[in-house]
């Protein structure tokens, strides 16, 4: 086999000899593009250079959220452009940022009430149910679900199917109601975090023991150890379990604990 | 986007030697693995770390001599955007107790805890809040919760999975606090897996010897990020944040102290003069230089900005030559590029092939040793597939786990890589996956004690753009405790500084003007402007078109 010609470095994508390439329309206007590029790879082969409009290119962000149109399709579609592959003749515009209203709030004294959620956001009631929200979400959240969750009361439930969120905006961008929805989201899932789910008693025992100063001693012995010291502490280290239950087996040393 | 018709053709190799190579992996029999000697030669030919070429040594700074990757020095030597003498520093456009750069996890942090102790802070970042390697991580956070571990083993666990490499004090730092950044981070609403009765729900990891890894689902920095931008967002009053706006240069005061930066607004070009009593350096790695060409798995900004302009004002590095390369990292379909494929994938028996469905490396060498293998069989043997876009592939054969192992253990053990692929139209349970090296992280950087402090008084520093902490080889969840252990000593630590009194003299880019002289005097006339801030993917043909020399609007 001769040696590869071309070969795409980085982020950056060169159509090897032969490849075919399609039309696409940012806002209106054509480009053709190699298939197999997401959207975002895409419009950088066009000659487009982000500043807003990408983030972490990996589909968790939230900055490249994407609305488009097929030919021939009433249908509006939404995808992240750095998650969604490009199709011939798609009609794309990005909408990198959708204004909506955040209420401010002290973590340390609200309380976790679903009156207290509903005083915040009072919009929630202007939902009329018609599952825009969902239908808009590139992360396949139930939108709505978890929307009617906040307004039964049920914030466990909201945080639970919430959680995928990446805060895009898309579903506010599609509301009738204009619900600010992943903000009231959030502010359930850290009421959920903080004071529903039950905190972890362990934990507040380790931490009581770090600030009383007992493994002050311990961490400067190490500090001042050299590799052969080290090394042979590493060797010895005995490995807990892979099955066993959390919190039920203890190593024979237990000097260092 | 399944695979092409091309590639299909292609997948018919890797089809008829499959028979045979199950037969082999039944009967126990493997690809030879390498003997250490054969190692160190595929290493120092092939593995970017190891290799001569495409590295140099530094002709400028602290560090000069030292040699690191190219594409790091052509930064590390770069030209300010600025011209120092012409611009007017008396009066500032912007004044704050603490000026913090970057707004990942670790500057989020440290805006926290300094507002926790009554300053005003002034949060500059180049993309939008949380838009960083901090919101990428999946697997989850090391800290010593359990009753069967404890910081010690943390110390350990981490020094030896850094070959003995790293920075003592830090790593200390990093056993003593992270229990108290899960504690915190609890506190603040985020929501961890944990047990009914709220215990944290811990997991082993490469190199641990006790479970310490916390998560949050599969989304774990995700998680963390979101609740700190949130309750960033709730102090409106003293938090200001920044976007699109990243620094592009330290300012000093005529005494050395570092006194602010200029901030450079990318959607309307103006540089903002912004004088602060302390500045934290929190600006995350570097994996968009694209060392060596390689795809990376970092966010669209990381391009080492604070290293840059920290070396500068005269701050030296630590680690620096040392990159993390992840040896299966995802070659196509192209919306996963440079994503990771776990070890796990190699540990269940798929073996890794070439164009012709041969076997050319044992699956199971150190990932370094791993990542060099492949490496060769595509620039030495040509013997890549390439991809529709024009990369290196190999393939990793993984419908033989269901053949060792039974009728749905792909599904069973690997279900978010299943879903990930499927999605695309790839049935990773019958169809081969195509694999290259990635760059993952950032290992080394700016030189910090571990209260934060680098040489500069003033200047502070945490997480990804640090070097120290994971020596030359950082362990999974070790990035995420980086982020939230250090974020919050800065933070603390420029908070008591400013506390302090500090009275700022007059503001100067005098070390931007030193530093570009001893540029001139090494001889350095072809160095690029840096922060670069944002990576170009635009295409030769398309730059060709760009006309580099014709008349400019400003003009």
């Amino acid at each position: 086999m001769s040696a590869p010609k071309q070969v795409a470095t980085g982020d950056r994508a060169i159509l090897p000899k032969g490849a075919r390439t399609i039309p696409i329309f940012v806002m209106g206007k054509r480009y053709d593009v190699p298939e197999t590029l997401t959207i975002m790879k895409a419009m950088e082969f066009a000659g487009f250079k982000f500043l807003r409009g990408a983030g972490c290119r990996g589909g968790i962000c939230g900055a490249c959220p994407t609305v488009y149109r097929k030919e021939g399709d009433y249908k509006l579609y939404f995808g992240l452009a750095c998650q969604t592959v490009v199709e011939p003749n798609m009609f794309l515009a990005q909408i990198p940022f959708y204004p909506a209203n955040r209420a401010q709030y002290d973590i340390e004294t609200i309380e976790p009430l679903a009156d207290v959620v509903h005083s915040l956001y009072p919009e929630l009631f202007r939902c009329v149910a018609c599952n825009n929200c969902t239908k808009a979400c590139p992360m396949h959240v139930e939108v709505l679900d978890y929307v009617s969750a906040i307004k039964q009361g049920d914030l466990a439930r909201a945080a639970k199917l919430s959680f995928d969120c990446i805060q895009c905006g898309m579903c506010a961008s599609r509301c009738m109601g204009e619900l600010p929805q992943y903000h009231i989201a959030q502010l359930v899932r850290r009421l959920f975090g903080k004071y529903i789910q039950p905190r972890a008693q362990h934990l507040q025992k380790r931490v009581g023991e770090i600030e009383s100063g007992k493994y002050d001693a311990m961490l400067s012995g190490l500090e001042k150890m050299n590799h052969a010291e080290l090394e042979k502490l590493y060797k010895e280290r005995e490995r807990e379990p892979d099955m066993v239950p959390l919190g039920t087996w203890m190593p024979k040393d237990v000097s260092h604990l | 986007m399944s695979y092409t018709p091309e590639m299909k053709e292609l997948i018919k190799k890797v089809e008829a030697t499959r028979p045979e190579r199950v037969a082999r992996a039944k009967r126990g029999e493997n690809f030879p693995a390498l003997s250490l000697e054969e190692r160190a030669v595929v290493l120092g030919k092939f593995h970017p770390d190891y290799q001569e070429e495409g590295r140099r040594a530094l002709k400028v700074g602290l560090d000069k001599g030292l040699v690191v990757p190219e594409e790091v020095a052509r930064v590390m030597e770069s030209r300010s955007m600025l011209r120092p003498d012409k611009v007017d520093l008396s009066t500032p456009d912007y004044d704050t107790d603490i000026l913090i750069l970057g707004a990942g996890g670790g500057g989020t942090s440290a805006a926290l805890m300094a507002t926790d102790a009554g300053l005003k802070v002034i949060v500059a970042t180049k993309l939008r809040h949380g838009d960083a390697n901090t919101m990428m991580a999946e697997g989850g956070i090391q800290a010593a919760t359990q009753e069967c571990d404890s910081p010690f083993y943390h110390y350990l666990d981490t020094i030896g999975g850094g070959h003995f490499t790293n920075q003592a004090d830090l790593v200390g730092a990093l056993a003593h606090d992270a229990p108290l950044s899960i504690a915190w981070l609890e506190s603040l609403g985020m929501i961890f897996n944990k047990l009914p009765d709220g215990r944290l729900d811990c997991r082993h990891f490469g190199g641990s010897c006790r479970k310490r890894m916390q998560s949050s689902g599969d989304m774990t920095g995700a998680e963390i990020m979101r609740v700190l931008r949130d309750e960033a967002r709730n102090r409106r009053d003293s938090i200001s944040i920044m976007e699109f706006c990243p620094a592009v240069e330290l300012l000093l005061d005529e005494t050395g102290k570092c006194a602010g930066a200029i901030l450079y607004n990318m959607e309307t070009k103006e540089f903002f003069v912004t004088r602060a009593k302390a500045v934290i350096i929190a600006t995350g790695g570097n994996g968009r230089l694209h060392i060596k060409g390689f795809a990376t798995t970092n966010h669209y900004g990381a391009t080492m900005d604070g290293v840059v302009m920290s070396y500068r004002a005269g701050v030296g590095t630590t680690c620096l030559p040392s990159t993390q390369y992840h040896p299966t990292g995802v070659a196509y379909p192209e919306q996963n590029v440079g994503l990771l494929i776990t070890e796990k994938v190699r540990g269940l028996g798929a073996h890794v092939l070439n164009v012709d469905g041969e076997q050319f490396c044992f699956p199971l060498e150190p990932r370094d040793v791993e990542s060099a293998e492949l490496i060769k069989e595509a620039m030495e043997k040509s013997k890549a597939v390439i991809t529709p876009t024009g990369r290196y592939g190999l393939w990793l054969d993984s419908p033989m786990i269901d053949l060792i192992h039974g009728e749905g253990t792909v599904r069973k053990e690997l279900p978010a890589k299943f879903i990930q692929f499927e999605r695309h139209g790839i049935d990773i349970s019958k169809d081969p996956m195509l694999v290259y090296p990635t760059l993952h992280y950032q290992n080394g950087g700016i030189a910090i004690n571990a209260d934060c402090e680098t040489v500069v008084p003033g200047l502070y520093s945490a997480g990804e753009c640090t070097g120290g902490l994971h020596g030359e080889n950082r362990l999974m969840g070790n990035s995420l405790q980086d982020v939230i252990t250090f974020g919050r000593r800065a933070g603390v630590s420029a908070a008591k500084y400013v506390a302090g009194g500090v009275e700022l003299g007059i503001l100067t880019l005098d070390h931007v003007e030193r530093f570009e002289k001893e540029l001139e005097e090494a001889g350095v006339t072809d160095s690029i402007v840096a922060p670069i801030l944002l990576p170009d993917y635009s295409t030769d043909e398309v730059t060709a078109r760009r006309l580099a020399e014709a008349r400019q609007e400003s003009e």
